[in-house]
């Protein structure tokens, strides 16, 4: 092991992570936000609500992120008219299309596990909203989302693990995260040392999230323990 | 705008489809290799020594803790480190540059065998314990129970899981294109380039892949069709 190399490029390693977090985070935020309708337009009986959204999970769940990205940060700048247009502000900017495409990608999956949550609430419960009178609207905020998101609640879990590991492809794009970082160390070091390290950072991470969230899970589903057991 | 997708000299449409090819091939080889190691992985996890259970673990563990294109890095790297060092104790010294192909069948049947282990192990645990013991009384050797008992039986339950690793699997091959194999995603990368039309041509990609999995998911369904005839439907 080397360890002049995490002495010298210690700052990087620290400045790729906290990328590598926010993006993280705010994919898997905003990514929340736009997989929630997209899974109700799923579930939705209209051909006019769910085709769309069958097609947009099907594309971003079928192609690989890797060239996802491609085509956002790459791809678009093809188009003289989107080169020129406001939306180039953003679009021009390799961590900007990184957020893009992680958030698209994770919102087709989120919006397909979360479709799995709702069609796995008993219907008994749908016919009572139903026979209460309550509204579709209603129904949705009271019986089925929080029903739903409890039963999606591991996979999702899972999901915002996969984006962690998914993340360090923006490196590709030209994305200073961790990955980014790392790969940059390495070229001028050629120490292998460097991915150990990176791996390790990784490794933690990953290891923290599935601790938070296997505690989150518990705290979800307190109502369902024995009455007295108040852990979590 | 189709023009530069045309076969032969003026246009990338017969480099797309030899890297295409290249992508199949990658990923049967990858998912060869990592059914080898799932499986050996998998009777660690399930074998009485504690040594065996803690290292098919940890290869578990490990792997899914770090992203994969890390794991295509260091086997690509890392190989042709330990092949300059080990070339070096018998006086050459000359860089090496390992097939990015075998670096990248490794790399993803690593990753691939690292989630199959714990897919199989499931498939093992579910087949009726009844089962084996009637296998043993009928004077059955334990080579002969896995081969005729849980082997045949593990694949109903291990399918699905495998189908989804499979989907995982072939979205991963555009990983090696990072390590300049020559497969689908790279010739997109340089045809791009070449012709300045990137959405073009990464969105022909995109489709090729999406080809690949329609595919996959009628090869799927075929097969978990047919690892449960004889099963009573309800």
């Amino acid at each position: 092991m080397d360890f002049s190399i995490l002495i010298k490029y210690g700052d990087r390693f620290l400045d790729g992570t906290l990328i590598s977090l926010k993006l993280v985070f705010l994919a898997s935020l905003v990514g929340i936000l736009i997989a929630l309708p997209a899974a109700l337009a799923r579930v939705s009986k209209r051909p006019w609500l769910w085709m769309p959204a069958y097609g947009y999970i099907y594309f971003f769940r079928g192609t690989p992120l890797l060239i996802q990205l491609f085509i956002v940060y790459y791809g678009l700048g093809q188009f003289e008219a989107i080169r020129n247009s406001v939306a180039w502000v953003v679009l021009g900017k390799a961590q900007w299309c990184g957020f893009i495409g992680m958030t698209l990608n994770t919102a087709a999956y989120t919006a397909e596990i979360l479709r799995g949550g709702i069609l796995g609430v008993p219907h008994g419960e749908v016919e009572a909203a139903r026979a209460c009178g309550m509204s579709y609207a209603l129904m949705m905020q009271r019986v089925v989302l929080p029903r739903a998101i409890r039963i999606a609640w591991p996979a999702y879990c899972n999901e915002v693990i996969l984006l962690l590991k998914g993340s360090a492809l923006v490196s590709t794009i030209a994305v200073w995260d961790l990955m980014g970082e790392a790969r940059s160390i390495f070229s001028r070091t050629y120490s292998l040392d460097v991915f150990i390290y990176a791996g390790i950072i990784y490794f933690l991470l990953t290891f923290l999230l599935t601790r938070v969230f296997q505690f989150s899970e518990q705290r979800l589903n307190r109502y369902l323990m024995p009455a007295g057991a108040t852990r979590g | 705008m189709f023009d530069v997708l045309s076969i032969g000299e003026s246009g990338f449409g017969d480099e797309i489809l030899l890297g295409a090819w290249l992508t199949i091939k990658l990923a049967l080889a990858s998912l060869i290799f990592g059914l080898f190691l799932g499986l050996t992985a998998a009777a660690g996890k399930l074998s009485n020594s504690r040594l065996a259970r803690f290292a098919a673990n940890a290869y578990t563990e490990i792997i899914r803790g770090v992203p994969e294109m890390l794991v295509v890095l260091v086997v690509f790297f890392g190989a042709s480190t330990i092949l300059q060092k080990a070339m070096g104790w018998f006086g050459y010294n000359a860089y090496i540059e390992v097939n990015a192909f075998l670096a990248g069948t490794w790399a993803l049947g690593l990753v691939f065998g690292a989630f199959a282990s714990e897919v199989l192990r499931g498939g093992f645990l579910a087949v009726p314990l009844g089962q084996i013991e009637a296998g043993i009384a009928c004077g059955m050797t334990g080579w002969q129970v896995f081969k005729r008992i849980r082997l045949p039986q593990m694949w109903r339950f291990a399918l699905p899981g495998l189908g989804n690793l499979w989907m995982v699997l072939l979205k991963d091959t555009s990983l090696i294109s990072v390590i300049a194999l020559d497969e689908l995603l790279r010739w997109s990368k340089v045809a791009a380039e070449t012709t300045k039309q990137p959405f073009t041509f990464y969105m022909v990609a995109a489709f090729i892949y999406l080809f690949f999995a329609i595919l996959s998911d009628m090869g799927r369904y075929r097969l978990e069709a047919r690892a449960s005839r004889g099963i009573r439907k309800a």
